[in-house]
């Protein structure tokens, strides 16, 4: 490295170094939003070049000139070696979606200091380390899935447990999405409206692009952003118009209704109808709207007004139970490491990566990016006045229904907020309401609307900006729905399929229809209970998808660690070992917890424990209202122990399978890892 | 003027590849060059098929994350 090269990287540290400090250290005065920017910035410059680079040349050891599989099968189609920036669009919009935006604005509730430290510590350490070597195993393996990976690095069991533990995963996250789609539409005609204008909209694109001039993704793209434009305005008009708005205004049980028969029809309509169609809209709109989130924190850079550190660090919060360790670490799950990355980076992306050089660049950067979008969520989150952010996320249990006893409860809390400032929030945002809006979205909402209408509009466009938010969250989480169930129905059927070898066959339309309803059954039964649940839903549920979440990144990490020793490398284990460590810590003591914890917050069983004495002696507990209403939570207390029983078992196997598979390598001289393909490229 | 009009074609390109559709040209010139004689599918056959591959799940693969 050149001198001025030296005297660049330490200027770049310096200021981090200074903004970071000023972000950890200021008390009383508000931080401004830019040196949160500025200290992220300057931390995922430096961890690009000097950790990111150094696990890809030393660690792994990449090697420019090994054929890649886009080579080796290029077809045109699923193998074609692409541009790196190219390519690097595709895998961020892959994993870039509704996680890193809800979960920071969640864990705002501690204050701002202790997720922004997990999602930076978290992103450079576990989750673009994850991305990357997961990309880098697939690359060398024809681009295989973790799945196969698993399987023939650490044995049909392991493999067969993960994938088990991805089905798992991919339920609880339906149903917390869509979860968050039913807090944010509930009540809300405007937002309802346009949600559901995107479907007809969908149609006229699908046969657009399929018939009438097809395969023309930017024409019907363009026609489709104009006709939900219209929408976004006209939802205005129909929340204003009385008769309009009745038959828009849903109260949360009848939208989880909605939404499962939606997920059930769109999974079995033809893709190009429906499902495509609004992933271009979703696609674009969420690249398109990150980009604008950027601009407008740079333009704006407002003053955060939550603390850096809330008295809720203790575990007592409204928002979710639980305290820092272990909890914060899974509530932020997909700004700092996500599990989920894991299987998109063995997907499509290895079959078209040009030169193994290009890993680094498109596995730990593109996982820097979605971190950075998680800090642009934290900011919403910190941007809005603290007693508004408490009542839109702790539930009515907790706050009641009326904006004079919400402001009473969370003024106790120590977040001094009038009821007027609380109606006044709602009516800038043109809702009837916005307490209990839990879920993150329309917080995020609150906090976008806030930074764009300073830019562009003020006031009198803060409403569309709030709506506009919230489409463009809802938009992408249903079409995650959509394929979602999709994938699940291909996972069961081919769970199933080993038992009735029939059930197999994708293209049979009543094996498609019973798998559909399976699905749905599954993560609707789930979300269902979270919209009834009168802690809001997000309050049980959302550790438990965050925790599943990461125990995926930790049987990732565990496999990235088996073929460390196996490929002889074992020297630079500690590159996952750390992570892996770190992650089964927090996840097993997490899900631990969720069963066993004597506090009846934080434990499933106990909490079922205390209703059921409670029971017994014919007493109805708040928030349950008759003692049908208290079965109910007792038997979904003993279903969420044992899903979270369930995450737990299924990572300590992968684990102790991953510990003898490391002894085995150790013991054997030579090289185990079953990579394909080592030859040099032979062209240009 | 020239360096716009690549910068373009890498935007489209890109956008394209996010909605997981890959370059058209690149197909052609892939089964003129290593498959010469064989068919070769027209520009919406191509769409459709890439269409179908993406969103079909066929192979459990996944598309999209949380």
């Amino acid at each position: 490295m050149s001198t001025p090269k030296k005297l660049l990287w330490a200027a770049v540290a310096v200021l981090g170094a200074v903004a970071l400090g000023i972000v950890a250290l200021q008390r009383g005065e508000p931080v401004n939003a830019m040196w949160l920017v500025i200290a992220s910035l300057s931390i995922y410059a430096i961890a690009y070049r000097f950790y990111g680079l150094f696990i890809a040349n030393r660690v792994l050891g990449v090697n420019p000139t090994r054929q890649t599989p886009a080579y080796r099968h290029n077809d045109g189609l699923d193998y074609v070696p692409t541009n790196g920036y190219v390519l690097y669009g595709h895998h961020f919009a892959a994993i870039a979606g509704a996680g890193p935006l809800v979960g920071p604005v969640l864990a705002a509730q501690m204050g701002y200091l202790p997720g922004t430290l997990w999602i930076l510590a978290g992103v450079v350490f576990a989750g673009a380390v994850q991305d990357m070597m997961v990309l880098f195993l697939s690359t060398r393996r024809d681009g295989r899935s973790l799945g196969d990976m698993i399987r023939s690095e650490m044995g049909p069991v392991a493999g067969t447990v993960a994938g088990i533990g991805v089905l798992l995963i991919c339920v609880i996250i339906l149903a917390v999405l869509a979860l968050v789609v039913v807090n944010a539409l509930k009540s809300s005609p405007w937002g309802t409206f346009t949600v559901a204008c995107t479907i007809p909209i969908a149609f006229l694109m699908g046969v657009y692009g399929r018939f009438i001039r097809p395969g023309r993704i930017g024409e019907m793209s363009a026609i489709g952003a104009l006709l939900l434009l219209a929408a976004l305005i006209f939802g205005r008009t129909v929340a204003e118009t009385p008769a309009l708005a009745h038959y828009f205004t849903f109260a949360g049980p009848q939208l989880a209704v909605l939404i499962i028969g939606y997920g059930f029809v769109a999974s079995v309509l033809p893709v190009w109808l429906l499902l495509a169609p609004r992933d271009y809209l979703s696609t674009f709109l969420k690249v398109g709207t990150v980009a604008l989130l950027a601009l407008g924190v740079l333009i704006a850079h407002p003053q955060l007004q939550m603390p850096a550190v809330t008295r809720f660090i203790d575990g007592s919060g409204p928002v979710w139970a639980g305290s820092v360790f272990p909890f914060l670490f899974i509530t932020i799950a997909c700004g700092a490491v996500s599990g989920w990355h894991s299987l998109i980076s063995s997907g499509t992306t290895p079959k078209m990566i040009e030169s193994e050089r290009q890993i680094a660049f498109i596995g730990y950067g593109g996982m820097l990016t979605e971190s950075f979008v998680a800090i642009m969520a934290m900011i919403g989150a910190s941007v809005i006045h603290p007693g508004v952010y408490f009542a839109m996320n702790s539930g009515a249990g907790l706050i009641g229904t009326t904006a004079a006893h919400a402001a009473d409860v969370v003024t106790q809390w120590g977040f001094t907020v009038t009821p007027d400032m609380l109606t006044q929030a709602a009516h800038d945002v043109g809702e009837t309401s916005i307490l209990s809006r839990t879920g993150g979205a329309p917080t995020l909402a609150v906090g976008m609307a806030t930074i764009f209408s300073s830019v562009l509009g003020g006031r009198s466009l803060m409403a569309i900006w709030y709506h506009f938010a919230i489409l463009f969250e809802a938009l992408f989480i249903l079409t995650t729905v959509d394929a979602g169930t999709r994938v699940c129905r291909f996972m069961i059927q081919d769970l199933v399929g080993h038992a009735v070898p029939a059930f197999k066959s994708t293209r049979a339309w009543g094996n498609n229809l019973i798998g559909s309803a399976l699905s749905c059954l599954l993560w609707g039964y789930l979300l269902y209970a979270g919209v009834v649940d009168p802690y809001g839903g997000i309050w049980t549920m959302w550790p438990l998808f965050g925790a599943t979440n990461q125990m995926l990144a930790a049987i990732a990490l565990t496999l990235c660690t088996v073929v460390l020793y196996k490929m002889k490398r074992e020297r630079w284990a500690w590159v996952t070992v750390v992570p892996t460590v770190w992650l089964v810590i927090c996840t097993v003591t997490a899900g631990l917890e969720k069963v066993f914890s004597p506090n009846p917050k934080v434990g499933f069983l106990s909490h079922a424990e205390k209703f059921s004495q409670a029971l017994a002696s014919q007493q109805v507990l708040a928030p349950a209202k008759s003692l049908q209403e208290m079965s109910r939570v007792i038997f979904n207390d003993y279903l969420d122990a044992a899903l979270a029983a369930l995450a737990v078992s299924i990572v300590i196997v992968v684990v102790v399978y991953g510990i003898v598979r490391v002894r085995q390598a150790r013991a054997t001289p030579r090289v185990t890892a079953i990579e394909i393909g080592g030859a040099a490229m032979d062209h240009g | 003027m020239d360096r716009l009009r690549h910068l373009w074609r890498r935007a489209v390109q890109t956008a394209r590849l996010m909605v997981g559709v890959p370059d058209y040209d690149t197909y052609v010139a892939h089964r003129t060059t290593h498959h010469p004689g064989e068919p070769i599918m027209s520009y919406p056959e191509f769409f459709r098929e890439r269409q179908r591959a993406r969103y079909g799940c066929e192979g459990g693969r996944i598309s999209g994350c949380c």
